[in-house]
């Protein structure tokens, strides 16, 4: 009768015993089946950080770890409550046996990365340390919440991966008029847009011939023509050392 | 002195006698049961609200609980709404809402839920008792004019991993109950008490034992960690004298290994007798389940031409994506036919079984397959409009990755052997479907923005009420399902509404979140 997934008191049960000797070739599968989706094959990273770190900051130590697995990281990361207590802490330990494999190198200067990103009018949509606009993602922890290869893949081609929450929608009314925007919330009868000047706009689902949402457009421009692929590499640098508020 | 005028309800007559119960349909400002009727039509024979005036509904009042997500159904009796929360009870007044006697009782501290919420799906009524079962397993009865406990008595050990959600059923002089727990290894039953005193007056095992009917479809051991949960409120047929209880899934849930057999009476509905409790007939909608597709739905029970034939008839729009019709007096196989999206089954053969797919299983590296755990449906109520002639059903399209994993039993622990991931990208689906009764035909959908967790009212005033994950409560035209009205009320609805009138004009109330809402013109 499983019916609703934020069962924390269940958790706290599957994590709390420290079992034996844990399996790292089942936690690899284990790995492989559940989380390479968003980590990548061997924990490189892709839409969830890149997990080859000795130090994790949602995980200061093992118990902590297996926590996350177990519950993960709302909205962005899912529990993975499937999984029973020695699983879990197969899988932990698979975690943490990636924090000995040498991470992506960075080959990007950050501090040419900073002005790169005041350059080229990054502040006009993300907010990053307080500053800036508030169209986009907020940029200030990006380095820690994604992986170095998924925020080249985002700056070369933002549409490729578009974050829950920032869906660009085109709604076109029964007079024809159009608005383009993120798609900031909907349900069955309305939807909430927010369009490139930060104005919502709240529109009755009745009143539209048409809403269209596409995964595949979105407002960002993409860099990789913009920018040299040294430049791109610095950027990169500068994002994956945003790791949040001190 | 006018309030001397209306406390005049709260004398004597304030008692709900089985026979009231029996005819409800006759006093429709009320609702005496979870349903509505012992039928399960979840339909109100009140007219007042219509396709022409229902635009014009207002609230009326709010009351909030101190618990999120409230599931409840309440109970309408003589000018008193009935409430309940986890482990808690309360009477407001059905004009105002304003409280008139609250209970509640501790949860012990190393209480835990395995595998679902810390809810209560609603009360029942009989005579001058309220029954309210808790999540650590107790059935309380309450006077219904000061909330003071008459009687508990303890229906499990909730340490193993039995729990109570349950709403009971009151029928003559019993209440029955059935139990939580099918992700936990619990060995489930249905349960009836004598009304009066507490007395346990049966219990029908949904797992048999050695020597039982059914037992032979357990090759091992596994009976006696079985599942078989009894969650959600079953039906009555008082000229039968029959109840109809829907029995959840096998345990483990994702993992069949260690359990060979069809697994009687996991993922069925059993027929048992009202006065002992013996098994009349069952209908297993799962053989050997391994997605967690519990069969606790509300028996829906109707009369209608089969082939010409007048037949008194039990549906379900089950967790497994199939409709199905059954004769109530048998359990025979009557119709039967997808309603929503699924890729497990070719069909179902001319006795109802299902004609598996090859590799639908769960397995290690991951099974593709709809519906997902949670089914094309869930445990919120379906309506029924004898009106239409029509099965409404707030249907989840949704599919799922599902894994088996190792289970090792241990009590009071999760005893479950896999689960599911969401398909990536994609976005689950979520209706309004209307069905042809007797056979299962669409006649209508109304799509809602995601996949939804609340149940359907019917009313005879042509109308269909629902509700939205994002929190819309809405009513649809109950013969075309065109929208109507729409009110956003700021939480997610997973409840059941409910149609009674207030100083005779007819309002509905639904759960939203913590909050309960009352519309009316
Ligand atoms: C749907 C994508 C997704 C899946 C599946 C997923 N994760 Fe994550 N994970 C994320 C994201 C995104 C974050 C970053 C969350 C944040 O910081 O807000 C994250 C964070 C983490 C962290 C914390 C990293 C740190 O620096 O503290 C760990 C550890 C982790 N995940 C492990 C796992 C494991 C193990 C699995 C499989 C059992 C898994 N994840 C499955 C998306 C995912
Ligand atoms: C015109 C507005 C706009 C500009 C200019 C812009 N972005 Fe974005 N950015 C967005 C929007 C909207 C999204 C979310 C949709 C998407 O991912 O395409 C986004 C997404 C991102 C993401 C992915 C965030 C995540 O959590 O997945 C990163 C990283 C990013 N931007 C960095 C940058 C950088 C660095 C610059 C400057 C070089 C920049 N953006 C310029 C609007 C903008």
């Amino acid at each position: 009768m499983w019916r609703w997934l934020a069962v924390s008191v269940l958790a706290v049960n599957a994590t709390a015993q420290v079992p034996s000797e844990p399996d790292l070739a089942s936690g690899q599968k284990l790995f492989t089946s559940q989380c390479a989706l968003c980590h990548g094959v061997a924990g490189g990273g892709g839409r969830g950080p890149s997990l080859t770190r000795a130090k994790l900051n949602h995980a200061a130590d093992d118990a902590a770890l297996r926590e996350v697995i177990k519950n993960g990281i709302p909205p962005e990361m899912p529990g993975a409550w499937q999984l029973s207590a020695r699983e879990v802490a197969n899988t932990a330990a698979y975690v943490k046996s990636l924090g000995s494999v040498p991470a992506e190198p960075l080959i990007g200067d950050v501090s040419r990365g900073a002005r790169l990103y005041e350059a080229n009018g990054c502040s006009g949509c993300h907010i990053n340390g307080g500053r800036g606009e508030g169209f986009g993602p907020e940029l200030t922890g990006i380095g820690s919440k994604r992986s170095a290869a998924y925020l080249r893949e985002a700056l070369r081609n933002p549409a490729a991966s578009t974050p829950d929450g920032f869906v660009y929608v085109t709604a076109t009314t029964n007079s024809g008029e159009t608005v383009r925007g993120i798609r900031v919330n909907e349900d069955t009868f309305t939807v909430q847009l927010k369009d490139a000047q930060g104005r919502f706009h709240s529109m009755s689902k009745a009143d539209l011939k048409e809403l269209r949402a596409s995964r595949k457009e979105t407002p960002m421009p993409g860099y990789g023509t913009r920018l040299s692929s040294a430049e791109l590499e610095d950027l990169v640098a500068y994002l994956a050392g945003l790791r949040g508020k001190a | 002195m006018k309030w001397l005028v209306f406390s005049i309800a709260l004398g004597v007559s304030a008692q709900v006698p089985y026979q009231r119960i029996v005819e409800a349909g006759k006093e429709p400002g009320n609702w005496l049961t979870y349903s509505g009727n012992y039928s399960g039509h979840r339909f109100s024979p009140l007219t007042q609200l219509t396709a022409a005036n229902v635009t014009g509904l207002r609230m009326k009042w709010a009351h909030q609980f101190p618990d999120r997500r409230t599931e409840v159904s309440p109970i309408v009796a003589d000018g008193v709404m009935y409430v309940t929360g986890p482990n808690s009870a309360a009477a407001l007044d059905v004009r105002t809402g304003r409280e008139l006697w609250s209970w509640t009782r501790p949860l012990p501290k190393d209480y835990q839920s395995i595998g679902f919420g810390h809810v209560n799906r609603g009360p029942a009524i009989l005579d001058s008792q309220l029954f309210v079962t808790t999540l650590d397993c107790y059935l309380v009865a309450l006077d219904i004019k000061s909330g003071a406990e008459r009687w508990s008595v303890q229906v499990a050990d909730y340490k193993p991993g039995y729990s109570m959600t349950v709403a009971p059923l009151a029928i003559r002089g019993k209440v029955v109950v059935g139990v939580s727990g099918g992700e936990a290894g619990i060995r489930g039953f249905v349960d009836a008490y004598d009304a009066p005193t507490g007395k346990r007056a049966w219990r029908f095992h949904t797992i048999p034992e050695p020597g039982e009917r059914g037992h032979e479809s357990w090759a091992t051991d596994a009976w006696k960690t079985g599942g078989g949960s009894t969650w959600v409120t079953g039906s009555y047929d008082p000229e039968l004298n029959l109840i109809y209880w829907g029995i959840g899934n096998p345990s483990p849930d994702w993992n069949g290994d260690s359990r060979p057999g069809d697994n009687l009476f996991t993922c069925s509905f059993v027929a048992l007798d009202g006065e002992t409790g013996a098994l009349r007939w069952h209908f297993q909608f799962t053989p050997h389940d391994t997605h967690d597709w519990d069969a606790t739905h509300v028996p829906v029970l109707f009369d209608a031409d089969v082939r010409g034939k007048r037949r008194k008839l039990i549906a379900s729009a089950n967790r497994n994506a199939f409709y199905y019709v059954l004769d109530r007096q048998s359990g025979e196989f009557v119709a039967g036919r997808p309603y929503s999206k699924q890729t497990w089954a070719q069909g179902l053969d001319d006795r109802g079984r299902p004609i598996v797919n090859p590799n639908t299983e769960p397995s290690e590296q991951g099974t593709l397959l709809w519906p997902n755990l949670n089914g094309a449906t869930v445990w919120f109520s379906p309506a029924y409009s004898p009106r239409e002639g029509l099965f409404y059903v707030a249907t989840r399209e949704v599919g799922s990755i599902y894994y088996k994993r190792e289970a090792d039993y241990k009590p009071g622990t999760f005893f479950a052997g896999g689960g599911e991931n969401l398909v990536p990208n994609e976005e689950g689906a979520g209706f309004i479907r209307a069905l042809d009764a007797a056979t299962g035909e669409k006649r209508w959908e109304f799509p809602l923005h995601s996949a939804p967790w609340a149940g359907v009212l019917a009313t005879a005033g042509g109308l269909v009420f629902s509700g939205s994950d994002e929190g819309n409560f809405f009513a649809l035209d109950a013969h075309t399902g065109k929208p109507l009205w729409e009110v956003q009320t700021g939480g997610p609805i997973a409840a059941n509404p409910i149609s009674f009138n207030i100083d005779g004009k007819q309002c509905v109330a639904i759960a939203a979140n913590r909050v309960l809402y009352v519309f009316g013109l």
